[in-house]
């Protein structure tokens, strides 16, 4: 689960790390008053979205005046910011954070991940801050530097100064960086962090470590444990159908062809749109229900897939292990009957239950195609789908 | 023969008597499992399936002398079911739970690598060796007994595959869901060891998808020590950057863990790839000249 950088902010307050003042306003009148409440004669206003590419698509702006800090809100409030990031329609921008200007030095990078490969995690630490950390790994993976956590004893302060010296920190910006690193390692294992990123960090004019950004990404299977974070959780950052269908324990991805799939298993979901650009077509989304789909669930993943304007086609795959083709042609059955259907619907039942499955759809009268096999069903979706997308 | 487990195999069922362990606790005993008893926090003593329920781990391995273990338990619960296992003297966990918290896996994962204990999962099918035991939640009914080694990450690919080794006949020595999630307990080199030694498994067929890098370390391993052929589909070629696909673990993150860069990289290894998961056993029966 994406934080937004307020919130972000917020935990790194929390913990005593080192963040400018800054306040998460809605209107532009709130923008007003939390300048004048920070004080100066400089802020940074910042639209509050889940992406990356802020600053070049003019999402950030250096203020000088109160007037400047109100016309950035009443730019961006209610507005959408396309960036790099995101689709061609953006993210909606709800909340802009205003915040005291820092006077920089030099910008670093600190981020923290778990690491899939070694089974830990992982610090990065280097003195290329400000750009894209996936671009300086690649060109020049030497100046990343690693700490790697004990997950017995957790971040120990030699690793934050060993990281710390070999930044090139001076004098007090050692003990400075190594409380921030240890902080960071409480924060990255109380709050089940997936990932953890400053970028820049700056050492300021007067020489002092700072955080100028925020990026805290939160492990979505741990926020049974973490109801203060589950609260941050912004739907409004999230694609409709997928929000909607995570309510459904459905597993919703948007994509942008027009075969609309709906697959039990991850794995074969994505097998599924393979399969179909394989023979020519485009899948519409990724749709896994799961291995405990109920006839509701399927319904409404059904609904969901349909709710897409570029659907021509639908292709339903199912190999029944635990959940039976017979529960999945009801579900199909319940949402036709509800929505409507003016696709094409091919379908393919294999395992638990599938001649049941395949009888109660040709006993509905429903117009299906049934599939004889895997490559039968992408060649009819994609011909149903009226061939090339 | 066979790999983890066989008819002798004594199973216990940690979660036995929820509703997912009762389930599958059915269905295992039905396929002729050796399930020997089960675990539910004060209800030892009791009887649940014809079998005896056990308060603890160590009780249950005390008493009936099994050897591996199944947890059906809900995710917030499962680092320490798999811990008690691990400390019980367990030899094979095999962990079906999806939805546990990334860091309680890599504790888990420290723990279990300072000991001999084999965790399969989470977030998996489970191990079936056709015929003989079925641990875990694949229908059984799907499976032969036979020479193909199966190894996945994904539960429902891999039933795929072994439809597909049935239908030619071929059928499977045994078949192993590793599990999607980014930490899991075995990784494709540990089984793919594991099928290189066992005799009676005459080619493997290995279903990755994308995210992370085990297909590629896979990749090396066969390389090297892998004299069997092997069959491999890598499931994700559509899926978007930075998009997660279902799996805890199927992400592709700055460019790395496509599906491109796994197919490369294990043709490179001399693994025969298909882009088609429809083309699993016609691929198996060409490197292995079966009719």
């Amino acid at each position: 689960m994406n934080l937004h950088e307020y919130q972000a902010k917020g935990l790194f307050k929390d913990y005593g790390l080192p963040v400018s003042e800054g306040y998460a306003v809605d209107t532009a009148d709130e923008a007003v008053a939390a300048a004048e409440k920070i004080g100066g004669n400089r802020w940074v206003v910042k639209v509050q979205v889940h992406a990356g590419g802020r600053g070049k698509a003019g999402g950030v702006k250096l203020a000088d005046t109160l007037d400047e800090v109100r016309a950035f809100a009443d730019q961006w409030i209610g507005k959408n910011l396309v960036t790099f990031q995101t689709d061609e329609h953006g993210q909606p921008v709800s909340k802009i954070y205003v915040e005291s200007c820092t006077d920089i030095d030099t910008e670093l990078y600190l981020g923290a991940v778990v690491d899939r490969a070694s089974r830990r995690v992982v610090f990065m630490a280097s003195t290329e801050g400000g750009v894209e950390i996936e671009k300086v790994a690649e060109e020049t993976p030497d100046k990343i530097l690693r700490a790697v956590i004990n997950p017995y004893v957790g971040a120990q302060p030699y690793q934050g100064r060993q990281l710390a010296f070999d930044l090139g920190l001076k004098g007090n910006q050692i003990k400075q960086f190594t409380n921030l690193f240890m902080g960071l390692g409480r924060l990255f294992e109380e709050l089940d962090c997936a990932l953890l990123e400053i970028n820049p960090l700056v050492i300021t004019a007067s020489g002092d470590i700072h955080c100028l950004d925020a990026k805290v990404n939160i492990d979505g299977n741990a926020l049974f444990r973490q109801p203060k974070l589950s609260a941050l959780r912004d739907p409004s950052q999230e694609d409709e159908r997928e929000a909607e269908a995570a309510e459904f324990n459905l597993n919703y991805v948007a994509l942008d062809g027009s075969i609309g799939c709906m697959v039990n298993g991850a794995g074969l979901a994505m097998g599924t749109m393979d399969l179909v650009k394989l023979h020519g077509g485009n899948p519409a989304n990724f749709l896994d229900v799961g291995g405990g789909a109920t006839k509701e669930a399927v319904s409404e993943a059904f609904k969901i897939i349909l709710s897409d304007q570029n659907v021509k086609a639908v292709l339903i795959n199912i190999f029944g292990g635990i959940v039976s083709c017979a529960t999945i042609a009801d579900g199909i059955i319940g949402a036709v009957e509800e929505v409507g259907v003016k696709v094409p619907v091919v379908v393919r039942f294999e395992g638990n239950n599938a001649v049941k499955g395949r009888e109660r759809l040709a006993e509905s009268g429903l117009n299906i195609i049934a599939a004889e096999s895997l490559t039968d069903a992408a060649e009819k979706a994609v011909a149903a789908a009226g061939g090339q997308a | 023969m066979s790999i983890l487990i066989d008819k002798n195999t004594k199973v216990i069922c940690q979660g036995f008597t929820g509703s997912q362990g009762t389930l599958h606790s059915e269905q295992a005993l039905a396929y002729g499992t050796r399930l020997v008893g089960g675990v539910t926090p004060g209800k030892g003593g009791s009887e649940h399936l014809g079998l005896p329920v056990f308060d603890t781990v160590r009780h249950a391995v005390d008493v009936t002398g099994a050897t591996a273990t199944v947890i059906y338990v809900p995710a917030p619960f499962c680092k320490d079911s798999i811990l008690e296992a691990v400390d019980a003297g367990i030899e094979l966990v095999v962990c079906i739970t999806e939805g546990i918290p990334t860091l309680d896996m890599l504790a888990v994962k420290a723990d279990l690598d300072t000991t001999d204990v084999r965790l399969i999962g989470p977030n998996c099918p489970g191990v079936i060796t056709p015929g003989e035991c079925k641990i875990g939640i694949m229908p059984g009914e799907i499976h032969l007994p036979g020479k193909v080694g199966i190894v996945s990450r994904s539960g429902t690919l891999t039933y795929e595959a072994v439809k597909q080794t049935t239908d030619r006949g071929f059928g499977q020595s045994t078949c192993v869901g590793i599990g999607g999630d980014p930490i899991p307990g075995s990784h494709f080199i540990d089984i793919l060891a594991l099928f290189e030694k066992d005799p009676g498994t005459e080619a493997i067929v290995m279903v990755g998808e994308i995210g992370g890098t085990a297909e590629e370390e896979a990749a090396e391993f066969i390389k090297a020590h892998v004299s069997k052929p092997v069959v491999s589909y890598i499931a994700g070629v559509t899926a978007p950057p930075g998009k997660r696909m279902g799996h805890a673990g199927a992400i592709i993150a700055g460019g790395k863990g496509t599906a491109a860069e796994k197919f490369a990289t294990l043709e490179s290894a001399g693994v025969r790839t298909v882009r088609s998961l429809a083309e699993i056993g016609d691929a198996l029966a060409e490197v292995t000249g079966w009719a």
